[in-house]
């Protein structure tokens, strides 16, 4: 077996020794370099039509490679880069060295995911660039990235690998699910009680719960979908008796708790971050902690705002509009307990701080402008518009992407052993932030004045607004590249990084070394003070360190 | 039933676990979270039942007598007597029998393969007379009050009997690997954590069946 307590890095050398780890750790890395390059890919494809927009009439590509272009833009960012972002790459790495464990409750499981996750996306890439090359072939997948009826019921081959991809992908986002809520309840240090949890373990708890319960609601619809492609079944198709809207309502069944896969992640690192970088207890623990569960119960009610407009029973679009707006008060719990914690705080603006700093302003802007898509009035007016567009990506990309990049940042240390240049971070994190309101706040304007989404040609009116928002996307690219090339040199550099840098309380800073071990921990830690406890003084304990003292950790019956 | 704490014996203990019984939990509440997502994967097809049955009543009523209710019934008795066998393979794993261990696990298999012959015999009639989903319903349609849409029923009825017997098939080969680890006399009273697991999921499978035998199959 060798010795586990080296450098989880050096433990085992060679590609083969990668592809066949157990090592939660070392899956999180690949899943965080797989998310990387999609996200990659993802930009590339919004930089192109963003190109195309920049004038009014249609010039660049056709119509139909446009409607491949957004299409692929949403299927790879919700589907491989967001869903998997904060989950499985950040947690799959964070989340046992918080609970204290060795590894998750089933580390072959979580292996598969990641070639559950690796066969899900190169299907979709594969379908993309058939796609491509000769449309005649499969055809183009240019349906958005919600396969609506019947755009989807009767478009060619590739739309059925698209579904069958988006399928695939969603076991491996169970598993992960399910490994992440086994592993919570049953994996947890001694003493480490449920609140004295780090609240990343609580928004990620809330976040599996979602996976486990709405994915497989979203498996049997796309499962529908193949089966009405493929044997004509007829359940969406008017024709044969079928219901177009049912296949909203299924898909907005998945989708909707869906987008809180998406951001509950991203308020996981934001609580981590926000505390770190104040020194100070975390205003309002409990809160922060059941709002992600409120969050998450909320999120399975509320689907029928996407349907205001597709013919929904108007007592049934009220019931949804109010339901809607409940999830504005564990969002609000959650924005006004991190602006509490940053009072009175001792704040540094690192560059993970700089970013959760963009997270607060950025998904502030895009949660309020929620409640004017989840009011019926305005939402008849604006549905479909580029405030919707502009609304989502201040949520999606404002918030989740924010937090996942900072994240990124404040655990690079622990993952690779090395620093980065704390100034080429901090202005990616600023560069990033002007780019990303340069793109989207000029299209609440625009959609209010009725652009509607998803257009190739438009009237010259918009022509202005398309122009700022197109310099913006290409600013964000330099921001985002001056990120990675932060990240890049500190690779070369190898400034060695110290074992806690942030001063942080939880488990995985203060009980491991940088790089962890293969098995995480030399010892069994035992916790004794919550994660926030920066005003207690430091106690780094183990099981047999306790015991070497002569006062042997008791344990209760819990 | 016990939790399966090894007393005697040899237990495989994984490398991240600190004892037996934080494996044995971990591993059956990981067991019920899947089975969980099973329920939800078929809690679709039973939405889409809700919508359709609600939305022309008629069509399942008319449709429903061209189901077999003899041969449902023979399945009906043959899976719940599989899910017997099943939990008698566990208990005689419990007392350390190790011969009747096998010998139920046998059993159920074949149970399973009964189930599945019958339902071919199911299938391929309705293919013979054209009862079948979508574009490709072709019977004779004077026998259906609203014969146009009368396919609806039958896409219904060969996703959900189709998605079950998808499942039969994986339950049989689980409890095949379940019954080479017991020949290898890899189970007993200190350890039967697989073969408790792969029970719970049968139990499913037969539920989902006590499910959907009234709802296709005895409509008024």
């Amino acid at each position: 077996m060798g010795d586990h307590n080296v450098n989880y890095l050096e433990a085992k050398k060679g590609l083969k020794s990668w592809l066949v780890t157990v090592d939660h750790k070392r899956i999180g890395l690949m899943y965080l370099f797989s998310v990387l390059f999609f996200f990659l890919a993802g930009g590339v494809f919004a930089l192109l039509f963003r190109a195309e927009l920049l004038t009014a009439k249609g010039d660049m590509v056709s119509a139909d490679t446009y409607n491949t272009f957004f299409t692929l833009h949403g299927v790879i960012m919700v589907f491989l880069v967001i869903i998997p972002s904060v989950p499985a790459a950040l947690g799959n790495f964070v989340l046992p060295l918080q609970l204290g464990a060795k590894d998750v409750a089933f580390p072959k499981l979580n292996l598969l995911s990641l070639y559950i996750f690796w066969i899900g996306a190169t299907m979709a890439l594969g379908t993309i660039i058939v796609g491509t090359l000769d449309p005649t072939l499969i055809g183009r997948v240019d349906t958005g990235w919600t396969f609506y009826t019947p755009y989807s019921s009767n478009g060619g081959t590739a739309v059925i690998w698209m579904t069958l991809a988006a399928f695939i992908l969603g076991f491996s986002s169970i598993l992960t699910g399910m490994n992440f809520i086994v592993t919570i309840h049953r994996l947890r240090a001694p003493g480490l009680t449920w609140f004295r949890l780090p609240l990343f373990i609580w928004a990620i708890y809330a976040t599996s719960i979602i996976q486990v319960m709405a994915t497989p609601v979203l498996g049997i619809t796309l499962l529908l979908l193949i089966m009405e492609n493929v044997v004509g079944i007829g359940i969406f198709n008017p024709n044969l008796g079928g219901d177009p809207v049912l296949f909203q309502h299924f898909f907005w069944f998945y989708s909707h708790p869906a987008v809180y896969i998406m951001i509950l992640p991203g308020m996981a690192v934001q609580s981590e971050l926000i505390a770190v970088f104040s020194q100070k207890k975390l205003f309002g623990y409990k809160y922060v902690a059941f709002s992600s569960l409120a969050i998450a119960i909320i999120s399975f009610i509320v689907w029928g705002h996407h349907m205001f407009v597709s013919g929904q029973s108007e007592l049934l679009s009220m019931i949804f509009s109010f339901l809607t707006f409940l999830v504005a008060i564990p969002s609000g719990v959650k924005i006004f307990n991190w602006v509490a914690t940053m009072y009175k705080g001792s704040i540094s603006l690192k560059t993970p701080m700089l970013w959760a700093l963009n997270f607060m302003f950025l998904f502030t802007i895009g949660g309020l402008t929620g409640l004017h898509l989840g009011t019926l009035s305005t939402d008849v007016h604006l549905h479909d518009t580029y405030f919707v567009v502009a609304h989502f990506h201040y949520v999606m990309m404002g918030g989740t992407l924010m937090t996942f990049v900072g994240g990124i940042f404040y655990w690079w240390p622990k993952m690779t052993g090395y620093t980065y240049n704390e100034n080429l971070g901090r202005a990616s994190a600023i560069i990033v932030f002007i780019g990303f309101n340069v793109t989207f706040l000029i299209q609440f304007v625009m959609g209010a004045q009725g652009m509607p989404r998803r257009y190739y040609q438009y009237i010259e009116q918009y022509e202005k607004f398309h122009v700022v928002s197109t310099i913006g996307a290409f600013i964000l690219l330099v921001g985002f590249l001056i990120a990675a090339f932060a990240l890049v040199q500190s690779l070369i550099q190898k400034n060695k990084a110290p074992d806690n840098p942030w001063k942080a309380r939880s488990l995985e800073w203060t009980h491991t070394a940088t790089p962890p071990v293969e098995h995480n921990f030399i010892g069994q830690p035992v916790v004794e003070y919550g994660p926030y406890d920066y005003d207690a003084p430091m106690v780094v304990e183990t099981l047999e360190s306790l015991e070497a003292k002569g006062q042997p950790y008791q344990f209760s019956e819990a | 039933m016990g939790t399966g704490i090894a007393t005697t014996g040899k237990f495989p203990l994984s490398h991240h676990f600190t004892n037996v019984e934080q494996q044995v939990e971990s591993n059956k509440f990981g067991m019920w979270l899947f089975l969980a997502t099973e329920v939800l994967i078929f809690g679709g097809l039973f939405c889409a039942y809700i919508v359709y049955r609600y939305l022309h009543p008629e069509i399942f009523v008319d449709a429903h007598h061209f189901l077999d209710k003899k041969m449902g019934l023979i399945n009906t008795i043959v899976l719940l007597t599989s899910s017997l066998t099943v939990a008698l393979a566990i208990r005689a794993a419990q007392t350390n029998e190790q011969k009747w261990i096998k010998i139920h696990l046998v059993t159920t298999i074949i149970c399973a393969g009964i189930f599945m012959c019958i339902k071919y015999m199911e299938y391929s009639h309705k293919f013979h007379v054209g009862l079948l989903p979508g574009e490709y319903f072709r019977a004779a349609s004077e026998q259906f009050r609203e014969p146009h849409n009368v396919q609806i029923f039958f896409g219904i009825y060969f996703l959900m009997t189709g998605l079950h017997g998808i499942h039969v098939v994986i339950g049989m080969v689980l409890l095949s690997v379940m019954l080479v680890k017991a020949s290898k006399g890899k189970f007993g009273p200190h350890y039967y954590g697989p073969l408790e697991l792969s029970g719970l999921y049968w139990h499913l499978v037969d539920l989902i069946w006590i499910f959907l035998f009234p709802l296709l199959y005895l409509i008024h």
